[in-house]
């Protein structure tokens, strides 16, 4: 079960004033059970390369294969990658439409041709893993607030059961507590039904502490793709870019300068005071 | 997908047809489609065809895409073509079944989608080189003496202007909701009928609630910046006539004085 994109290029309005070269011999297999990030500034084509990955785009150019499978083979059964890779939107909560959260949630099993029972169960299931409240189940979606939609929204795509879970921008618009919620709910999802799970954003900070792969994308190309302490190494190439590595990683670099002996390869806040509390303890 | 639709297809470029003012373009283009109707003579289509290669000439557009504003009136072009063509009487060319075709109709069809192609031509001449937002400028200024007899035109060119703005917004989220009831398993184009329009609630709800909350956030955003129509209000670019322009109307008048002096000559 693995997604392969095999020198993918995409072009937005071609042949016209405004043609876009979105993507550029992008080379990518996306691993089973692997939490993967993506980042970039905005207009790298990270949400254009997500895309691809369910076949909402068709490459200009360059194949991709989903467990094996072309999926641009006329043959292809579409609406089964769609089920299997499911794509929550950023702001996936101006999708909803339907007269209470529940039969929202429905939508997508239901169109999958599950029986009336079987959608239903799948989404009380869904509902619940995104830690939703029993009690809102028949809210109207448009009375919630917007973590509580995003929440709807997310559990929407999960009653499909998909094997490979995308997550564009998540937590954009949220408060931090939000944010936090989220993102674990969506590290727990990972732990237990080790879905693979790929999360596109540009916090840094978000993405440094939950993903075991990173890929940095910029001007349309894979710029790096590498375990997030890897990939923070190249600091100073990342501003460069406009992005910026977690302040973690700053703060341990500017305690090397200053000749104390830390590991610079530090992700998170907590490894980052394990760390110094190692060196100040060996003094 | 909806994405590759253009409004107003405007070409950027950085010509002198580009930078003329939107009221010398509106004038003129007005001005093109009537002296379209005026000559009735075969030297009249070399007159109108060298002014058309030049205005484009000079407007650097491609010429494919101004073609393609040909493309939606095409079925209009064959209805045009072939009424004339086969209902003109006149002396008989070709006879076969109940069908005749005519000289006379043969002359007139031929003529009549010349000139509805050049008609089309030339106005698109003038939306591939002004922006939407320029153009209502201009209308808002010719129109501007309206004002003297209670027309609000500076509201309807506002609202002109604020309806175009949205247009391509609209697409864009037409298109973001789409792809997301698409990954969430929706359908949009099999079935017959009565599905395919169940099926565009998942799209047409949202797409409602969200131009409603654009338009509530657009009408708070004026607000808080205290708009309040047209009275007293100033611009930033005003427009304001170039030498090129006087120039441009001098050529129109020449033109227009041509295409006259032809008829009343030949």
């Amino acid at each position: 079960m693995s997604i392969i994109l095999d020198k993918v290029n995409y072009i937005y309005g071609s042949e016209t004033a405004y043609e876009l070269h979105a993507l550029k011999d992008i080379n990518l297999v996306i691993e089973d059970g692997q939490f993967i990030g993506i980042i970039g500034h905005t207009g790298s084509g990270k949400s254009t390369l997500i895309q691809h990955f369910n076949g909402l785009i068709k490459p200009t150019s360059g194949s991709i294969y989903y467990n094996g499978e072309d999926i641009s083979d006329s043959d292809f059964n579409k609406k089964k990658l769609r089920s299997k890779v499911g794509l929550v939107f950023q702001y996936p909560e101006h999708q909803l439409f339907e007269v209470n959260v529940f039969e929202d949630v429905c939508f997508g099993p239901r169109n999958l041709g599950l029986s009336e029972k079987e959608a239903q169960l799948r989404a009380y299931e869904a509902l619940k893993m995104v830690g939703f409240e029993e009690d809102l189940f028949y809210q109207s979606p448009f009375e919630l607030s917007g973590g509580q939609k995003r929440r709807v929204a997310i559990a929407g795509v999960l009653a499909m059961k998909p094997d490979i879970l995308i997550l564009d921008e998540p937590t954009a618009g949220l408060d931090p507590k939000g944010r936090d919620e989220i993102l674990e709910q969506i590290k727990t999802l990972h732990e237990t039904t080790n879905m693979t799970v790929i999360l596109v954003s540009h916090s840094m900070e978000d993405v440094a502490k939950y993903v075991d792969r990173l890929i940095v994308m910029n001007q349309g190309e894979v710029k790096y793709d590498d375990t997030p302490k890897e990939v923070f190494g190249h600091y100073l190439e990342l501003e460069e870019m406009g992005l910026a590595a977690p302040q973690v990683t700053y703060i341990m670099n500017r305690l090397r300068e200053k000749n104390i002996p830390v590991n610079v390869n530090v992700t998170t806040i907590e490894e980052a005071k394990e760390e110094i509390l190692r060196v100040f303890k060996n003094r | 997908m909806i994405r590759d639709i253009t409004i107003g297809q405007y070409y950027p470029k950085d010509s002198v047809i580009h930078k003329l003012d939107p009221r010398t373009k509106l004038v003129g283009t007005l001005a093109y489609i009537i002296s379209l109707f005026l000559f009735n003579n075969f030297l009249g289509y070399i007159v109108v065809t060298l002014f058309l290669v030049g205005v484009i000439k000079a407007s650097q557009v491609p010429f494919r895409f101004i073609i393609k504003g040909l493309k939606a009136i095409i079925m209009l072009l064959m209805i045009t073509v072939l009424f004339n063509l086969f209902l003109t009487k006149g002396t008989p060319l070709v006879e076969f079944w109940i069908f005749t075709i005519t000289k006379e109709g043969l002359r007139i069809s031929l003529f009549m989608a010349i000139r509805l192609i050049y008609l089309i031509i030339g106005s698109s001449m003038m939306t591939l080189t002004t922006t939407p937002n320029q153009l209502t400028d201009g209308l808002e200024s010719l129109l501007g003496p309206l004002k003297k007899i209670k027309v609000p035109v500076h509201e309807i060119a506002m609202m002109m202007s604020i309806a175009l703005r949205f247009i391509p917004i609209l697409l864009e989220e037409t298109d973001k909701i789409m792809k997301a009831q698409i990954a969430r398993g929706a359908d949009f184009e099999s079935g017959n009928l009565v599905k395919k329009a169940k099926s565009l609630v998942p799209l047409l709800v949202p797409l409602f609630i969200s131009a409603f909350r654009r338009a509530n956030d657009l009408a708070m955003a004026m607000e808080a910046r205290c708009y309040s129509g047209g009275e007293g209000r100033t611009k930033m670019k005003p427009l304001l006539y170039q030498v090129n322009d006087y120039r441009a109307y001098a050529i129109f008048v020449l033109y227009f004085a041509a295409i006259i002096a032809m008829e009343i000559v030949l």
